[in-house]
This record gives C-alpha cells, sequence and structure tokens, in this order.
C-alpha cells in the first residue's frame, strides 16, 4: 500500500515522438471523424500542423515504463478507479513534435466511500515540454483505490 | 488554429452542440485500448471482471472522455481548449447510448486571451451522469 510519503516523488523524465499514425487510430478510437487528424493539407491550412485530439496525451502509456513512474506501486489492480482526469495546455501540441515528460505524485489522502469501504486518492501530475524546450501541457490524474471490489 | 469563437457572440449559458453515440460497443473498448495503451483488464476482459465480481467489461472512462472532448473541440475549435477536466461517476456499460452536452458558464480575460468556461455532462440512456466535467477555450 502506497502512503503519503509519496508525495513528491518524481519519476525519470520519457521521450514521446507524436506520429500521425497514432493521432489517426487514436481520432479513430473516439470517433472524431474531423479532417484536421487525416488530411495533412487541411490541418496545415488550418491550424498549422495536424493537432492531437485533447485526452491524447494519454498515449504516453507506450513511452513510459517503470522508471518513468514516480513509484507509488502496490495498488491493486482489481480496486483501482479513475477518479479524475485533467489536462491543461500552453501551447499547441502538433504531428512531428518530440516531448519530454516527467510525472510526480502531487497529493495523496484517505477518505471513507460508501459502497467501496475505504479509499485511497493518488494524484499524478505529469508536465510536457516540447522539443523548442516550451511548456506545452500538464496532465493530472486521480486515482483511486476502493476498500474492495466495487460492485456494479 | 481552427477557428475560434467569436468572444462577444458567446452567451452565458449557450449550449455545446450535444453529440450522441447510439450504443457504445466491446469491440470501442478494445480499439480504445489499443488507441491508448490503456490495457487495465477490466475494459476487455470477461474472465477477469467476473473473478472481480463486476457482471460485464464497461468503457475505459478516458474512452468516454474522449467522446466528450469531441463535442467540445467542435465547438470551440481544435487548439483553443486550454483546459478540460473529467470527473468519473456512473460506469459506461456496452449498449449504453451516451449522450456528451455541454453549457458555457463564464467568460473571462485569462493570459491575456479571452477565454470561456463550461460544464460538460455525459448521460447515459437513464439520464445518469457518467462524466461531469469542465472545459475553458480561447475565444476571438
Amino acid at each position: 500500500m502506497p502512503d503519503k510519503s509519496v508525495v513528491g516523488k518524481t519519476g525519470k523524465p520519457f521521450k514521446m515522438q507524436v506520429d500521425w499514425s497514432k493521432v489517426r487510430e487514436f481520432a479513430r478510437a473516439i470517433k472524431d471523424p474531423n479532417p484536421i487528424y487525416f488530411d495533412p493539407e487541411a490541418a496545415k491550412k488550418e491550424t498549422g500542423g495536424i493537432p492531437v485530439p485533447v485526452t491524447f496525451l494519454q498515449t504516453s502509456a507506450f513511452w513510459t515504463d517503470e522508471t518513468s513512474s514516480p513509484g507509488f506501486g502496490g495498488f491493486d489492480m482489481r480496486r483501482i478507479l479513475h477518479g479524475e482526469q485533467e489536462f491543461e495546455f500552453f501551447k499547441p501540441i502538433f504531428v512531428g513534435d518530440t516531448l519530454t515528460g516527467i510525472t510526480k505524485v502531487a497529493d495523496f489522502y484517505e477518505k471513507e466511500g460508501g459502497r467501496g469501504g475505504k479509499m485511497t486518492f493518488l494524484v499524478t501530475e505529469t508536465e510536457y515540454t516540447n522539443q523548442k524546450n516550451e511548456k506545452v501541457a500538464v496532465s493530472r490524474s486521480t486515482l483511486i483505490e476502493t476498500g474492495q471490489a466495487v460492485k456494479a | 488554429m481552427a477557428a475560434k469563437l467569436k468572444y462577444d457572440s458567446v452567451k452565458v449559458g449557450d449550449e455545446v452542440p450535444k453529440i450522441v453515440i447510439e450504443g457504445v460497443t466491446r469491440p470501442d473498448f478494445v480499439r480504445y485500448a489499443g488507441a491508448s495503451g490503456d490495457f487495465v483488464p477490466l475494459h476487455y476482459d470477461q474472465t477477469f471482471v467476473e473473478a472481480a465480481g463486476i457482471p460485464t467489461v464497461f468503457a475505459q472512462g478516458m474512452f468516454t472522455a474522449g467522446l466528450l472532448s469531441r463535442a467540445v473541440t467542435d465547438y470551440v475549435g481544435i487548439g483553443n481548449v486550454r483546459q478540460y477536466k473529467v470527473r468519473f461517476a456512473t460506469r459506461v456499460w456496452p449498449g449504453d447510448v451516451v449522450t456528451c452536452t455541454g453549457k458555457v458558464t463564464n467568460k473571462l480575460e485569462r493570459d491575456g486571451e479571452k477565454q470561456i468556461e463550461g460544464d460538460l455532462t455525459v448521460l447515459n440512456q437513464k439520464g445518469e451522469p457518467a462524466i461531469r466535467g469542465s472545459f475553458r477555450a480561447a475565444c476571438a
């Protein structure tokens, strides 16, 4: 079980290439037919490049490993809920960018829950910079471990 | 950036045009797993979920959040979103009809830009919220 001492821990920075094939695949998966993801000419005219969907930074999962995690392990996968997710954007992200992400544990707290018993909350923040060293985005996740498997 | 909304023509209370997905499917969840790299087995492995006492696989919260994000980008233009936040409530099950809605709640100036803020909701066919969220976006 993780505890409060995990707050402030950071993982190793990781690189993430923003690939067109992944952007297309992701846009399809979220049922977004906007031609801007599929037509480079249209995208160039409209936004200066092929942009990424709002929640695309979730695909950082393909670029991280255990060393990029701040090391809050010990959560039971059968009892994990994704409680909240937030993205803040400071500069545009385009296909062709190389992002560097660094993840830290921003908060940890416990609450008495209803159906699932005691709940443990873990908030992680990943800050992304691009190849020009500009801060482009922050992704903030709240994970909840319930006291027991939550029944439907 | 994609065409921005005109700040002066947006009013508090304006609705984000809604998006309705008529019945999400298990293949949708599998496709999202592959696209996103979220391989938590709760979303595609029936044996695993039954062992955990859950009747069937259910949607990744971020799959539904992705459906909702399109309502926002269709409205404010891709590249103009400054913040997007979702809180997950009721789970989304195979066959659910997912309705993504939103409403402008505030107009403001921030970071030298004219911006709007809004609330977002995803409802299932019973009218239960699957997601409550919010956004902030730049306007022209």
